[in-house]
This record gives C-alpha cells, sequence and structure tokens, in this order.
C-alpha cells in the first residue's frame, strides 16, 4: 500500500521543529510499522537526506524504547502494543499518518521523534528499590511466603515497561500511572512493605519535580498504556501516599 | 515532609479537590429535601413549610457551621481546579499536532474546568438571586412572618414568582435547566473520580462506585431541574 | 598477568569456589572509596555487577547505548531462570544442575566455573526474592516452578513469560538504589568504542555520547564488559536491534582473547519471516514446548496443500500428523536440548515437510493441551460430563494463564489464533555461547579487563540449556565477579586516580576519531543495512545451522570481500556531532564484519560436532552430532594479530575430572 506520512522533524533540542511530509511506497501488510519506518529511512538515506530518528530496540514490546504518537494516540490506534507491534495491516492504502514525538514538559524532544525520558528514571531513582544488599546472605526465598493474588498483583504493576505512553496519553501530561506501578509494585509485597512510605513520598516528590501535570483521572493512561497497568495502582498509590503523609 | 506532602504536592491537590467535591455531593443532597418542598401545593401550606425551613437553615449553628464549610468548600475546590488546569497546561508547553483524547477518554472528564466555570456562574448568579436578596435584599413586599412572630424575606413567594413571571419565568427555567445539566456532567466524572483518588478502589466495588456515581449524576441534577418546570407548568399559580 | 591460563582452583569441585573466596585478596572499605570500576552494559550481568560492586564501595561508573539501563535486552528473556533449589522435592542438586549443563553444553564448558554457577544459583533467587522480584507462586504463597528443554526436573523459577523483565528491573532497582546514593554514575545513551590500556592494563574506555556525539575519556582502574551477545551478526535474530559486539570486539583488537565464537544456539520456537522487509525476529518462550506438540504433516502433499493454502492444519487427523520429536526422541520428547530441537525442525523443512508460504515452518500445537487441562479443571470444578466445548473452554483458560501473553504476541505478528489453529514456528539465532575468553577469575587476558554474562565464553559450552542465561548473568554479576575482582584491585590501593590525559588515551582517541571521520566522509552510495543483511544471508546461509567445509571457506572470502565493499561504498549521513544513529550502526556492522571472519574461520577449523555447531560432515547414520572428543576437546581462544582471518589459536584443554564424558543422548 501506499502511504503519506507528516512527520515531526527537528535537528536538536534547541531548534524548532515543524511537519514534513513524506510519501512511502509498497508498504507490506506484514511490515510492523517500524518497518515502515526503516523503508522510510532507507529512502531517505538514498536521496542523501538525513534519515528520521526515532527510539527503538528489542523490537518484540518488551524494552520499552519505541514511543511515537501516532495519529494522535501513543502508539498507534490498537490496544495493548507498543510501535513496534503495531502491524501495517492495521492501515489501508491511501492513508495519511501523523507522526509525533511523545509530548511532555519532563519529555524534552533530543532530535526528530526521540525524547528525552531519564525524568523516569530519577523518579525510580528516588526511591523505587527494596534497600537490601545484593551480597547473597538474604535468607531463603521460601521463607517469606507471600498471598498469590498479591504476588500476582504486583507483578503485573511491575510489567510496566516505562515507555511513557501514559504520559503521553495523558491530557495533563501526568506520570501517576507509572509511578503508581512502580510504587504499587514494591508496596503490595511483605518485603517491599518495610519502606512503603519514605519510598511513596520521595517517588511522588520526585515525580512533582520532574514538571510532569496532575492526575485528573481521565483514565487515558489506563488505555493507551500497552502493557494494560491498572488504574487502580493510581488509587493504591493515592493510599498509600496519604497513609505516609498523615503519620 | 509529610506536613508539605499534603499541603503542595500533586497528589494532596486531588485529595483536596476530592474531598470538598464529594462533601459538595452530599450538600447537593440536603440542598434538594429542601427544595423538593417547593412542589407542595400552595393550597397545603407550602408557603409556611418552605419560609420556616429556610429560616431554620439560616439561624441554626449547626447548619450554619455546614454553611461555612460548603462556601468554603466551593472556594476552595474551584481555587484548586483552577490551580490544577494550569499547572497541567505548563506540563505540555509544546501541544500536539494530532491528538485524539475521544480514543480513550469521556468528554466530562476533559472538561471539568470548563463544565466547573458555568457551575461557578451558575452559583454567583443564583446566589444573588436567592441568598443575597434572602440576607440583603430588605423587606419590601414579601414578607414573611413567622411562627414567633418575626418578620423575615418571604423566600417562597420570591421563588415561586420568579419561575411564573409570564415574561422571563420560562427562561429562569431553561437557565436553571441548563446549569443542571452541566452539574450532570461534572458530577458524572467526579462523583467516581473522587472516590479514586482517595484511593477508594477495588476491583470488585469499582463498578458499584460507577454506577451509583451515574446515578448520582442523572438523578440529582435532573430532580433539581424539574421543579422550576413543575412551578412553571404545574402549579397553581400565586 | 594477562596469561593464558584457566586459573581454575584445585582441590575438590564442591569445596574450589569456596576455598578460592578464602584465598583471594579483599580491598578494605576505606580504599575501595578510592577505586573507579567501568561497567559497559547494564543488562543482568552488568546490572547486577554494577550494583554490587558500588554496595562493596567502589565508584562505579555504567555505560548503555540504551536510554536507561532498564532496556538492555535481558529484558526480553521469557521463559525463566533455573536455580537448583529443589523446592519441587524431585531429586534436584547443584550436582545434578552442574551436570545438566554440562551435558547440555555436549562437553565443551569449564568444569569448575559451572559447577560454581550451579552452586551460587539458590543464592539467586534468595537475592531477586528480597529484591521484590515477582516470581510466580502457588496458593501456599510459595515459589512456583516449570520445566525446561534438555532437563528432568523442574527447577526453573519464572514470572509469566516475563522473567527476564522482572530480574532484571530487579537489578536495575538495585542499580537505582546506588545511584541515589551516589555510588554509581550512569552514562545512558553512551556507546563504548575503545577500551585503553595503560602499561598493558585496562585503564579506561573511549565512548561516545550518542545525544550530542561528543568523544568521552572515562578512566578507571579496571574495565568490565557486560555488552551481551552477537547474535545479530546474523541481521536476523531475536536480539534488539542495538544489540552488538563492539565492545567485546574492542577489547579482542587490543589483547582479549575470543573464545569460541561459533558456538551459537539457533532456539527452535520463533516466528518464521514473513518476508524481506523483517527486521528482526521474534522468540516465543521456550516454555511454549512444555504443552505444545510439534509436528508437521506425514505426507508432502499435504505439507504442499497447506502452504498453498489449500489444506488447513487443523483437517488434518493425528494419524496424518508426524509428530517428529516425539518420534525420534521419545525420552525427552518435544523438551530435547534447543540445538536438538533446531535442527529436527531444518531436518524436517529441508526435506519439504515446511508449513507456512516459504516452507520454513513446523506446527507448535496447543489443542491436546487445551482438553487436558480442561478435563483437569472440569474435575477440580466437580463439573460431571461436561461437554467437550465446555473441556476447551476450560482448558483454554488454563492455557490463557499460563501463556496468555506470549499467544497475544503471536497473534499480533501473524494475525491467526493460535488457541484455534496450531503456531508456526521455525528456528532463528538466539544466544551466543562463544564470547571474550575469560578465566575462572572472569578476567581475560588484558590484565583488569573483565568478560560478565553473555559477553563471555564461560559456562553454556557448545550448547546453552533454557533459562540458563539469567541465571549465568545474574551469578556473574552479583556472586562471581565482585569478589573475584577484588584480588586484582587489591594490587591498585595506592594507585590513585588514573588520569585522562595520558598519551595513551590521546592515541584511543584519535583512533575513535579518524574511524568516525572514515564513516562520515565516505560518501559512498549503500547504506549500512544493506551490507548487514548481506553479511547476515552469508553467516545464515553458510555459517547457520548446519555447516560445511566448503560453505564455510566461500562464507570466509564472502565476507572479506564484503568487508572492503563495505569501507569503500558505505554512506552515513549527517554528521559526527549529532544524535546519528546511521553511525552507531556502521561501527557495529564494520566490527561485526570483522567477526563475522572469525566466526566462520572457528567453524571451520572445529572439524566436529557438538551443541549449537553442526558440521554436515559430521554425524552419524541418523543425523546426530558426532563429537570428535579426542582432536577437539578444548576451548579454541583466538588471538588478534592485526585481521580476523589471521588470528593465532590458543587452546585451553578440558579436563573432565568430575563428570564421566559421554555421547549426549536425548533418546
Amino acid at each position: 500500500m501506499n502511504l503519506t506520512l507528516k512527520i515531526w522533524r527537528q535537528k536538536n533540542a534547541d531548534t524548532k521543529g515543524k511537519v514534513v511530509t513524506y510519501q512511502v511506497a509498497d508498504i507490506s501488510p506484514d511490515m510492523s510499522f517500524l518497518e515502515m519506518m526503516d523503508v522510510l529511512n532507507e529512502q531517505l538515506i538514498e536521496k542523501g537526506d538525513e534519515p528520521v530518528a526515532f527510539d527503538h530496540d528489542c523490537r518484540e514490546g518488551i524494552c520499552g524504547s519505541c514511543n511515537l504518537q501516532i495519529n494522535g494516540e501513543p502508539h498507534g490506534p490498537d490496544r495493548g502494543v507498543t510501535t513496534c507491534q503495531l502491524h501495517m495491516r492495521r492501515f489501508k492504502d491511501g492513508d495519511t499518518i501523523v507522526i509525533e514525538p511523545f509530548r511532555a514538559k519532563a519529555f524534552p524532544v533530543i532530535k526528530d521523534l526521540v525524547v528525552d525520558r531519564s525524568s523516569f528514571d530519577r523518579i525510580q531513582q528516588a526511591g523505587g528499590y527494596i534497600s537490601v544488599n545484593t551480597s547473597g546472605n538474604t535468607q531463603d526465598a521460601n521463607s517469606i511466603p507471600i498471598e498469590k493474588d498479591n504476588a500476582d498483583m504486583s507483578f503485573y504493576a511491575a510489567t510496566c515497561i516505562g515507555c511513557g505512553a501514559c504520559v503521553a496519553a495523558c491530557k495533563n501530561a501526568s506520570a501517576m500511572l507509572f509511578t503508581a506501578a512502580k510504587v504499587s509494585q514494591f508496596a503490595l509485597l511483605p518485603q517491599g512493605e518495610v519502606e512503603a512510605d519514605r519510598r511513596v513520598l520521595q517517588m511522588v516528590e520526585q515525580m512533582d519535580k520532574e514538571g510532569f501535570g496532575n492526575c485528573t483521572n481521565t483514565g487515558a493512561c489506563e488505555i493507551e498504556c500497552p502493557k494494560g497497568i491498572s488504574l487502580e495502582n493510581i488509587a493504591r498509590m493515592n493510599r498509600e501516599y496519604l497513609k505516609a503523609s498523615v503519620k | 515532609m509529610a506536613k508539605s506532602a499534603l499541603l503542595k504536592s500533586s497528589l494532596a491537590k486531588k485529595y483536596w479537590m476530592a474531598f470538598t467535591g464529594l462533601f459538595l455531593c452530599l450538600f447537593l443532597v440536603g440542598h434538594l429535601f429542601g427544595n423538593l418542598q417547593l412542589l407542595i401545593p400552595v393550597s397545603e401550606g407550602a408557603r409556611d413549610q418552605f419560609n420556616e425551613y429556610a429560616l431554620f437553615m439560616t439561624t441554626n449553628p449547626a447548619v450554619k457551621v455546614l454553611s461555612y464549610l460548603t462556601y468554603f468548600s466551593i472556594i476552595f475546590h474551584a481555587i484548586d481546579g483552577i490551580a490544577l488546569t494550569i499547572n497541567n497546561r505548563k506540563a505540555r508547553p509544546q501541544g500536539y499536532v494530532s491528538f485524539k483524547p475521544s480514543t480513550n477518554t469521556m468528554w466530562s472528564s476533559r472538561n471539568m474546568g470548563i463544565l466547573g466555570t458555568v457551575i461557578l456562574a451558575f452559583i454567583v448568579v443564583h446566589m444573588t438571586m436567592f441568598w443575597g436578596e434572602m440576607k440583603f435584599g430588605g423587606l419590601d413586599e414579601t414578607i414573611y412572618t413567622t411562627a414567633n412572630g418575626e418578620e423575615v424575606k418571604d423566600l417562597y413567594t420570591l421563588t415561586i414568582k420568579t419561575f411564573q413571571d409570564a415574561e422571563f419565568g420560562l427562561l429562569w427555567a431553561i437557565a436553571y435547566g441548563v446549569a443542571m445539566l452541566a452539574i450532570a456532567f461534572h458530577l458524572s466524572h467526579g462523583f467516581s473520580s473522587g472516590f479514586q483518588s482517595l484511593g477508594i478502589n477495588h476491583p470488585k466495588y469499582n463498578v458499584f462506585i460507577k454506577k451509583i456515581g451515574m446515578a448520582f449524576a442523572i438523578l440529582i441534577p435532573l430532580a433539581f431541574a424539574v421543579i422550576p418546570f413543575y412551578i412553571h407548568f404545574v402549579l397553581e399559580k400565586i | 598477568m594477562g596469561v593464558f591460563e584457566s586459573k581454575a582452583p584445585k582441590g575438590p569441585l564442591a569445596e574450589k569456589w569456596t576455598n578460592h573466596k578464602n584465598d583471594i585478596n579483599l580491598v578494605n572499605p576505606a580504599n575501595k572509596r578510592n577505586i573507579d570500576v567501568i561497567v559497559v552494559g547494564t543488562g543482568l550481568a552488568g546490572g547486577s555487577a554494577a550494583a554490587t560492586l558500588a554496595e562493596l564501595g567502589y565508584n562505579v561508573k555504567t555505560f548503555c547505548y540504551q536510554d536507561s539501563p532498564r532496556r538492555a535486552h535481558s529484558i526480553a528473556a521469557q521463559g525463566g531462570i533455573n536455580a537448583a533449589k529443589n523446592y519441587q522435592g524431585d531429586g534436584d542438586s547443584i550436582y545434578r544442575l552442574f551436570y545438566d549443563t554440562i551435558k547440555g553444553g555436549d562437553y565443551r564448558s569449564r568444569e569448575a566455573n559451572v559447577y560454581r554457577l550451579a552452586e551460587v544459583s539458590g543464592n539467586i533467587i534468595d537475592q531477586c526474592v528480597a529484591q521484590g522480584v515477582p516470581f510466580a507462586r502457588e496458593y501456599g504463597g510459595l515459589l512456583d516452578n516449570r520445566s525446561f528443554g534438555g532437563v528432568l526436573v523442574s527447577r526453573t523459577f519464572y514470572a509469566k513469560g516475563q522473567t527476564g523483565q522482572q530480574l532484571l528491573l530487579g537489578a536495575y532497582s538495585a542499580m537505582n538504589r546506588q545511584i541515589n546514593r551516589g555510588k554509581i554514575q550512569a552514562f545512558n545513551r553512551h556507546e563504548m568504542l575503545d577500551i585503553v590500556k595503560v602499561d598493558g592494563k585496562a585503564r579506561g574506555i573511549i565512548a561516545r555520547n550518542l545525544v550530542t556525539g561528543e568523544l568521552e575519556r572515562h578512566s578507571a582502574h579496571a574495565v568490565v564488559i557486560a555488552s551481551g551477545g552477537y547474535g545479530n551478526v546474523f541481521f536476523l535474530s531475536t536480539n534488539a536491534m542495538g544489540s552488538n559486539v563492539t565492545a567485546s570486539w574492542k577489547i579482542h583488537k587490543k589483547g582479549a582473547y575470543f573464545a569460541n565464537p561459533c558456538f551459537t544456539q539457533i532456539h527452535p520456537t520463533c516466528i518464521p519471516v514473513s518476508g524481506d522487509h523483517q527486521s528482526k525476529l521474534t522468540l516465543m518462550s521456550e516454555s511454549l514446548r512444555n504443552d505444545g506438540r510439534i509436528w508437521v504433516p506425514k505426507k508432502k502433499e499435504d505439507a504442499e496443500a497447506i502452504r498453498a493454502g489449500k489444506k488447513k492444519p487443523t483437517e488434518l487427523s493425528e494419524e496424518e500428523r508426524d509428530y517428529y520429536l516425539e518420534r525420534r526422541y521419545p525420552a525427552f520428547g518435544n523438551l530435547v536440548p534447543r540445538d536438538v530441537a533446531s535442527r529436527a525442525a531444518k531436518e524436517r523443512c529441508d526435506a519439504g515437510f515446511g508449513v507456512n508460504k516459504t516452507g520454513e515452518a513446523v506446527y507448535l500445537d496447543f489443542s491436546s493441551a487445551i482438553m487436558r487441562y480442561g478435563k483437569e479443571a472440569a474435575t477440580t470444578q466437580k463439573i460431571d460430563n461436561p461437554s467437550e466445548a465446555k473441556i476447551k473452554e476450560l482448558g483454554k483458560e488454563v492455557v490463557e494463564a499460563k501463556y496468555g501473553n506470549l499467544f497475544q504476541m503471536y497473534e499480533k505478528i501473524v494475525d491467526q489464533n493460535p488457541y484455534e489453529t496450531p503456531m508456526m514456528i521455525y528456528p532463528a539465532v538466539h544466544y551466543t555461547m562463544g564470547g571474550v575468553w575469560v578465566d575462572y577469575n572472569l578476567q581475560t587476558t588484558i590484565p583488569g579487563c573483565y568478560a560478565i554474562g553473555e559477553a563471555n565464553f564461560s559456562d553454556h559450552g557448545a550448547n546453552r540449556l533454557g533459562a540458563s542465561a539469567l541465571m549465568q548473568g545474574l551469578a556473574d554479576g552479583y556472586f562471581v565477579l565482585p569478589y573475584t575482582i577484588g584480588n586484582y584491585l587489591s594490587q591498585d590501593i595506592r594507585t590513585g586516580k588514573i588520569p585522562t590525559d595520558s598519551p595513551e588515551f590521546d592515541e584511543a582517541e584519535k583512533e575513535v576519531r579518524e574511524r568516525i571521520e572514515k564513516f562520515i566522509n565516505n560518501k559512498g552510495t549503500k547504506s549500512v543495512d544493506h551490507f548487514h543483511k548481506l553479511l547476515g544471508k552469508i553467516m545464515w546461509n553458510k555459517v547457520g545451522m548446519a555447516r560445511n567445509a566448503e560453505g564455510l571457506k566461500e562464507a570466509i572470502e564472502e565476507i572479506k570481500q564484503l568487508r572492503e565493499e563495505f569501507w569503500k561504498d558505505v554512506k552515513v549521513p549527517g554528521s559526527a556531532d549529532e544524535m546519528n544513529a546511521e553511525l552507531e550502526k556502521a561501527g557495529r556492522v564494520a566490527d561485526f564484519l570483522e567477526l563475522g571472519e572469525l566466526f566462520a574461520k572457528d567453524a571451520l577449523h572445529r572439524n566436529e560436532s557438538c551443541g549449537g555447531h553442526f558440521r554436515e560432515e559430521y554425524q552419524t547414520e541418523e543425523g546426530e552430532a558426532l563429537r570428535d572428543d579426542e582432536n577437539f576437546m578444548y576451548v579454541a581462544a583466538w588471538e588478534y594479530t592485526g585481521n580476523p582471518g589471521e588470528a593465532v589459536l590458543h587452546k585451553e584443554e578440558l579436563d573432565y575430572e568430575n563428570i564421566e564424558v559421554k555421547t549426549r543422548s536425548y533418546k
């Protein structure tokens, strides 16, 4: 199929960007979205133009690198997939596709479609861990039985890939779903409970410092999350934080 | 840290929004019960009953405390809402060329600010018309003598006349209806959102909260909205 | 220093590691503060090593090309992690894990290393649980296990199909704790482009800031390479797009020997190639073989009809199907090791029984598992005389709970529902057992330069068992390297900070800069990917699942030619002082073009079939691998001498004192 692409181009963080229109031809419906981008880039290189910069790595939906805003939605129109798992069979011949970087003050553009998501790292550095030493002198793994449901819920929260779709989809550019997933993962386990208060206070403080917006419970994040991280996690963080701040 | 956490953090803003919002939901219920007395036929002593009720509401110390809480809630809810909106605008200085929030959110959830502004405007008008008139309007032709012989404003007659006015009565009723529509949409997101903000979320009860919220958002404003039309079209003229 | 000697401690096998730890020198805490360590790569090995080293008190600098350490490709590991915990009480033990790993590796790994790996495996699980890794649990609250290819016990711990992700996030969280303490400085979006040696010792690296294009000098008292494997030499592999050999290759060119490059694992359960546009292959966890049955049609006509779209797999009766693994290997059935399963698939497809358009796919069928689980569920739920539809429904629920995410992934890519129609799978390059040669201490032949995780060669021999890569990465990073590196660093307590303005740094930076300029100024006509794809084709066709001397000789010549062409005609747009993905790729492909030749050379010299290395000339009459222990029971460690084709072979003979070397049989 033949497509018209409207892509955000921006040389670097300090220059202004603009939307540039490109045509690609003979796209197979079996291609992934990023393979379509590869075709475009090969075409650009051949013509002597600069290829479009975009983040990607594993191309199997787990590393969380790829992050394109496609036709107004993070990771495009499909649910439960990352950009690299989106396939071209989702589009029709002759379609126009608008491709933009994820937009947020806390995700400044580095180049073209590449943004800087180190704010996510800093939120986790603020407390997204359990303070145990890695020396190996820990107790036996089975000495703490954990209720299966809690272990499973913790796991689901921990499947967050940190792609930033929640922020991109949110009209407020809020990072609540991400932060909440990280808080929940530990809050649900007895090992993590010990320093739960400190963790949630510090992580939220860092989240606010990074310049993300507030959560207004629109729920866009949950729907656009490629891993289906639930809003329940946000409620859990709200509880955890309330509990920690009244103490 | 804990102290500033409850005042300054982004989550604190949510808590206050939720607290005041849910409190105002309670207020709506109370207010509605008062208003429903306007549906009593004139011949059955509606004027007396309503005016005595109004008097009780303005003089009882416990109610007074509640009413100040309500004013505070409205003001705080509005200020907090404005602050949130400004803050959230700043979080995305460069917007999208193409942004399709309708694919993943409800209209009302995205437009709480606009809805809130309409409601605030309504409250201002509403307060000037009834509460303001009651408090500062002075005693003119609508005087009601209470059971203890005190002369106060006849709020009942004031209200009924407003909506039975031949020229503007229907317009007032329609304007009132529109405001109630705004409240309905505001509540359709706000009610369950308040619970979520306070961390009250459980897969077992979420559906229940959502349903109650929806029912609340439809029934309460509808009941409010019915009253002026009833007064205009059905109630005997005074 | 810098000697080619295994340094495996003497003494009884079970006591080697303990004795060694007691014998080696330690660095006192106050002195650790004055010692810097560079860790290149932040996957399971690098991340865990960085966290532990920082926790011990060293100043750590980590480098990764991704925008966050958490995105390293360890994250994509699906199935699980082995540990000899014997929680299931099925007779597992350290010895048995050790034995399985040696046997699985076809007797080409170092005994002492493997035993140590098995010994610390249990600790890994303890450690990860303490860190909050949410492993799968049973209703009693205890950890659950599953079984994996090539073994007869259930010793694999898992977190659904995302075990690698959960473990990496654990290591990353440990790193975060140290970053927060200021003990780790994380340089993300940085790529190591050379190692700097001072007086023969590794003393730093040259790294390129991938955002600004700046070249940076970083010094340290030791350099740890944890940059993963080199499967992308095949262009199409299950590795991430950015996975590369550059760090390992750079140290190889500066003196580190490269061991067994031809030992590459072809994973049997990947989604087949769909066309020329394909940029990477997607793995479906090996755990699927626990419940899925692999088959092709018995009759060629059926296979042809299926390929032409005239017949559906579900229309074939049981009698018309050839469950070839169950037929050939009754003891292990669908759970034979990866190399065996891969070759068997290739054998069937080459014989004309392939089932997709290209004829390169076999079926992985869950219908009998769905029925089996459905019946079990009906019994536990006390449903009498359940209908077939009900059984199917219940069975699907069980299968979904176990493999839901994998099935969903398959459906997204292939656009077919694997609950209704069998999956199609085909082998793909997945893991490289070969890598930088290291001694027992994980030190390369460059003093002060260490290699851990997939980047080294040490534990998996000629074939890796499923769920052992995660185990090795974390064992190296959490429990081995942090001890052994102390022995080396104990000499450095008085060295002081290593200056970066030395002639050695000047020289290294100059070399790197010249190479980058060469790319930018080359003004060729073909893109980097063009060459990478051609290299991949040569590798897959002639150095892939089955190899022969003639093909390998051709491959060596073709790769040489391709390399020349590449340097003449590659086109890298943009400039060096900005983010430039093409420039990054060019550097990586240039290294692959050198490694590819050494790879083929190694495969050519090894006149035997073992593990992932299958030479067509060396097979039994039944088509099984024919090992030559007499002549090839050694690690082939190659020394760079200016050209990959002229690399010099060094042999580390392998002694098996505790294991009887047998023919590997899974029949």
